[in-house]
């Protein structure tokens, strides 16, 4: 039974819940008057007929797999597999002909009896399983053949055993739920502490996203380290990797172009930014304020592809045209570190506009007319008094300008070029940390090799670097908020 | 400031109404702060405007596509051979047997005209026609076989070198080195036009189209991977909405102050920074790795936008939470409602315009990503099938708006940059709709308490 269909029965059968249970209770009135509402009572018999039943489902979704595969690959065992492949190959052909077996049967093409009766010496499986529309890379063997027929078995018995489990739960849920239909029963009490469960459940999806960004980096670098030493990732200054192996897998180079990106964009957004940030509180009338401050804004967002794009095609052709071999010859390509670092100081601009606004406007107003009180000139009370108060936080803001800098992609991706190299010139084309993550998890590489785990390791870097970046601006702003308030 | 203090003996002559050159210097040291602040401004402001122009003049003309007339006479003795109009029989023609056909159109529309041309056979002439006539005109066949030996006028495709010589994008100079189309092409493609059989028309495949191969920029469209984008725009909408509104009243209303919900909010203010491309390796990691869900189909990107966008729309419901005065949640309790009652039918609805504004926002700022898709394969996938229902939708092989622009600027042909340029005005035409929403949302529901 396919899973949507399961889905819907157990639905039917928590709506028919609800409805018996609202029925039971409806026919007390007066004195005789339930302790909830008999919505409650339908809601009672409803959650207790779903939520056991669909957190089985999930459960039993993500582990048949686990088990299906390591009883199929101890079936198989070492000797199955060829020389040179390895034991996730197997499996994924494994996978490819129960596949193709299923599609046969579902297109009628074979019975039942035939797939299972199916043997290499007598048939061409390879072929019937192209007729079904599933290509084979190459020609099944006998133990790839029993191990896919046991891979089927198992899936079809684990499927009929899963949707006989997750229907009885969710109708003794519904039953248990009925019983307890009763004028005395909390009806309400019980669903709202369901209720309270499900809020905090919710809630704690951020912690499992975190757990699963975790574990996804450490679990893939990790991975990477056992086959590629730590040592010669850290402490290379060359980045060549090649896919037929005895590639050097350096950060450095990636590290520098990151950082180089990241302080030509800084250097770009933030005088622009804070001053506009200034500006903007300090001595824009409102009517100008408000229609400034949404039109700087629509900049941060603009998609990042769109900034990517304007790298590649309008900025980096003309910064081409005049530091180019026609002009000033230091460029050689459109693609290099100023474009990408122009480009991307320009996405900051509001980023650090915004920030500083509000941190700005956070100075007390007492602070500004001491200052005036003084004689002090407007642009002096700002130099010497409100940007000195407010320089925690503007540091703050700058720290997470430059997280963004650093974790950004698809501008680096279409403008900085592709080459990884340590230099010094801005107009060289060079590469990040994010632009390699990107090529070379998008190739056509198999996922065990180091070209391709090596993002995963770039990854974690990544992630360390940027949350330490969050965490200590964060750390500053909010000290600095608690200052004034 | 103090100076007047220092000086002892003679008094200085100062008078209030003539500046001296102290305060002259300080009033233009103000004035230059002031031109800083305003020219910062400026540049933001020009900035916007140089992008703006950049994609709006590189971009409109993907909206426009030249079109031949080309009558083409559906020859029964290629089409059909045995007669009868056997629909089997007619399908085992493939393109290839139509493109002569369209070919001998062309040359017959050049003659007929009295064009003079260099090229006498009517294959030195297929340079000026679209690869996709073939198909084109095969598709209506097969719907109309009796027209089979009559002469149809067909509105075909121009191939997109003759579309960028009519744009200006390719010049007389710049296709010396071009195998695909010479002069003589361009002269033939003059004559046509001062005949009326080439025009331009609003291009309606580029907006609700498939995308095409390599060779073919003029047939390539955005409409597959609009579908792909609605349908993780439903996914991340029918996911993040609830499980962020849930969070977002658990930790705004029944949260005790502990440890474990300082973690929950360090996490989600964390989450809030971390870079896109992060998110796209836990997609790929958990989401096809090891649930083993399909490649490049869009509920793997529903899924993992749906993670990203989390943060921004528990941030902003939260907000509209806190702005539901006290006075209501004790009202509520007041006349006998539980927690759970008061926060339900009378803090939520309160607060709802805020939090649709607040998913709106953040369904914009998925809809613009491009990073995580990258990393799951929905890129470099060729999405010229519509998907055929709900289930294929999202678990079939798609491309996503922003892949698709992103596919298209790495195929380094000025065709495809113009492509990629329109598919942005699209993708903003649709950011600014969310985001012109979001603002009459809130004007319209804002209330002051």
């Amino acid at each position: 039974m396919p899973v949507s269909w399961l889905i819907l029965i157990v639905l039917a059968i928590a709506l028919v819940g609800y409805m018996a249970g609202r029925m039971r209770i409806a026919g007390f009135h007066g004195a005789e008057r339930p302790h909830s509402l008999p919505n409650y009572y339908g809601w009672n018999v409803a959650m207790k007929a779903m939520v056991p039943a669909f957190l089985l489902l999930v459960v039993w979704l993500i582990v048949q797999p686990f088990v299906v595969n390591s009883t199929v690959s101890a079936q198989l065992g070492e000797g199955a597999v060829p020389e040179g492949a390895s034991m996730g190959l197997v499996m994924s052909d494994v996978r490819r002909v129960a596949e193709g077996l299923d599609a046969a049967v579902a297109q009628g093409l074979m019975s039942p009896e035939q797939v299972t009766d199916l043997r290499t010496e007598f048939s061409n499986v390879r072929e019937r399983i192209a007729a079904a529309g599933v290509a084979l890379g190459s020609n099944v063997t006998a133990p790839v053949l029993a191990a896919a027929q046991t891979w089927r078995k198992m899936n079809n018995t684990g499927t009929l055993m899963m949707s006989a489990v997750v229907l009885g739960l969710a109708l003794a849920g519904a039953g248990w739920g009925l019983a307890q239909t009763k004028r005395a029963f909390r009806a309400r009490n019980t669903v709202e502490s369901g209720v309270r469960i499900l809020l905090l459940s919710a809630a704690s999806i951020a912690i499992l996203t975190t757990i699963g960004i975790m574990l996804s980096l450490i679990g893939n670098t990790i991975h990477f380290f056992r086959i590629y030493p730590a040592a010669d990732f850290f402490g290379s200054f060359t980045w060549s990797p090649s896919f037929g192996g005895g590639s050097q897998l350096g950060i450095w180079p990636l590290l520098w172009g990151t950082f180089y990106i990241s302080i030509i964009a800084l250097v770009v957004a933030v005088p622009i930014g804070l001053f506009a940030a200034v500006y903007l509180s300090e001595y824009a009338g409102p009517k100008f304020r408000a229609w400034a401050k949404p039109m700087l804004e629509v900049l941060a967002g603009i998609p990042t592809i769109v900034y990517g794009l304007f790298a590649l095609l309008t900025v980096g052709p003309l910064l081409l045209s005049v530091f180019g071999r026609d002009g000033l010859g230091w460029m050689q390509a459109g693609t290099a570190v100023m474009t990408a670092g122009l480009v991307m100081g320009i996405m900051l601009i509001p980023f650090v506009s915004s920030l500083s606004d509000d941190i700005i406007n956070a100075v007390p107003q007492s602070l500004r007319d001491g200052s005036y009180g003084l004689g002090a000139t407007k642009s002096e009370t700002i130099k010497q008094v409100i940007l000195p108060a407010a320089l925690p936080g503007i540091v703050g803001a700058i720290l997470l300008a430059a997280s963004r800098a650093i974790g950004e992609t698809m501008i680096v991706v279409l403008g900085a070029g592709a080459a990884a190299r340590l230099s010094l010139n801005p107009f060289d084309a060079m590469t990040t940390v994010t632009a390699k993550i990107v090529s070379q998890l998008t190739g056509d590489a198999d996922f065990a090799s180091p070209e391709a785990l090596v993002a995963f390791a770039l990854g974690m870097t990544l992630f360390v670097m940027t949350l330490g970046l969050n965490v200590f601006a964060l750390y500053i702003v909010r000290k600095y908020r608690e200052q004034y308030e | 400031m103090s100076d007047a203090t220092h000086t002892g003996g003679g008094q200085r002559r100062t008078s209030l109404t003539v500046a001296d050159a102290r305060t002259k210097r300080r009033n233009a040291t103000e004035k230059r702060f002031r031109i800083y602040g305003l020219s910062a401004i400026c540049a933001g402001m020009f900035f916007l405007v140089v992008l703006m122009s950049a994609i709006l003049t590189n971009g409109l003309g993907a909206f426009q596509q030249t079109f031949i007339e080309v009558p083409v006479y559906l020859d029964p003795a290629k089409l059909d051979k045995q007669g009868g109009r056997d629909p089997e029989q007619l399908a085992k023609v493939s393109t290839f047997g139509y493109a002569p056909l369209v070919q001998n159109g062309l040359f017959q529309l050049v003659s007929d005209a009295g064009i003079e041309t260099p090229y006498d056979s009517a294959k030195d002439m297929k340079a000026l026609i679209s690869a996709s006539a073939a198909a084109q005109v095969r598709d209506w066949t097969l719907k109309n076989p009796d027209r089979i030996g009559d002469t149809v006028s067909f509105d075909i495709l121009a191939s997109s070198r003759v579309d960028g010589y009519l744009k200006g994008r390719v010049s007389r100079d710049g296709i010396t080195q071009d195998k695909n189309i010479d002069a003589g092409h361009l002269d033939l493609v003059d004559a046509l036009r001062t005949q009326g059989a080439l025009h331009k028309g609003f291009n309606w495949d580029f907006v609700l189209g498939a995308d095409a191969s390599e060779s073919r920029a003029e047939q390539a469209g955005l409409g597959v991977s609009m579908l792909g984008s609605l349908f993780m725009m439903l996914v991340v909408l029918f996911l993040a909405l609830p499980i962020g509104v849930a969070a977002s009243i658990y930790l705004e209303e029944f949260a005790p102050t502990n440890w474990f919900t300082d973690f929950i909010e360090v996490n989600i203010s964390n989450l809030a920074a971390v870079p896109s491309i992060v998110f796209g390796i836990l997609g790929l990691a958990v989401f096809i790795q090891f649930v083993h869900l399909p490649q490049s189909a869009p509920i793997v990107g529903g899924l993992t936008l749906t993670l990203m966008t989390l943060p921004t729309i528990v941030i902003s419901t939260r907000a509209a939470l806190k702005a539901v005065p006290p006075s209501i949640r004790n009202a509520a309790l007041g006349v006998g409602a539980s927690k759970m009652q008061s926060v339900f039918h009378h803090v939520l609805p309160l607060a709802m315009p805020g939090i649709l504004t607040g998913t709106i926002i953040g369904l914009a700022q998925a809809l613009g990503e491009t990073a995580p898709l990258l990393l799951i394969g929905m890129v470099g996938y060729i999405a010229t099938n519509y998907p055929d229902g709900v289930i294929s939708g999202f678990m079939s092989p798609n491309s996503a708006m922003p892949a698709q622009i992103y596919e298209w600027a790495k195929r380094a042909d000025p065709a495809y940059y113009e492509r990629a340029w329109g598919g942005i005005i699209v993708l903003l035409v649709f950011l600014l709709v969310m985001n012109v929403l979001a603002v009459l949302l809130r004007r319209k529901f804002e209330r002051r308490w």
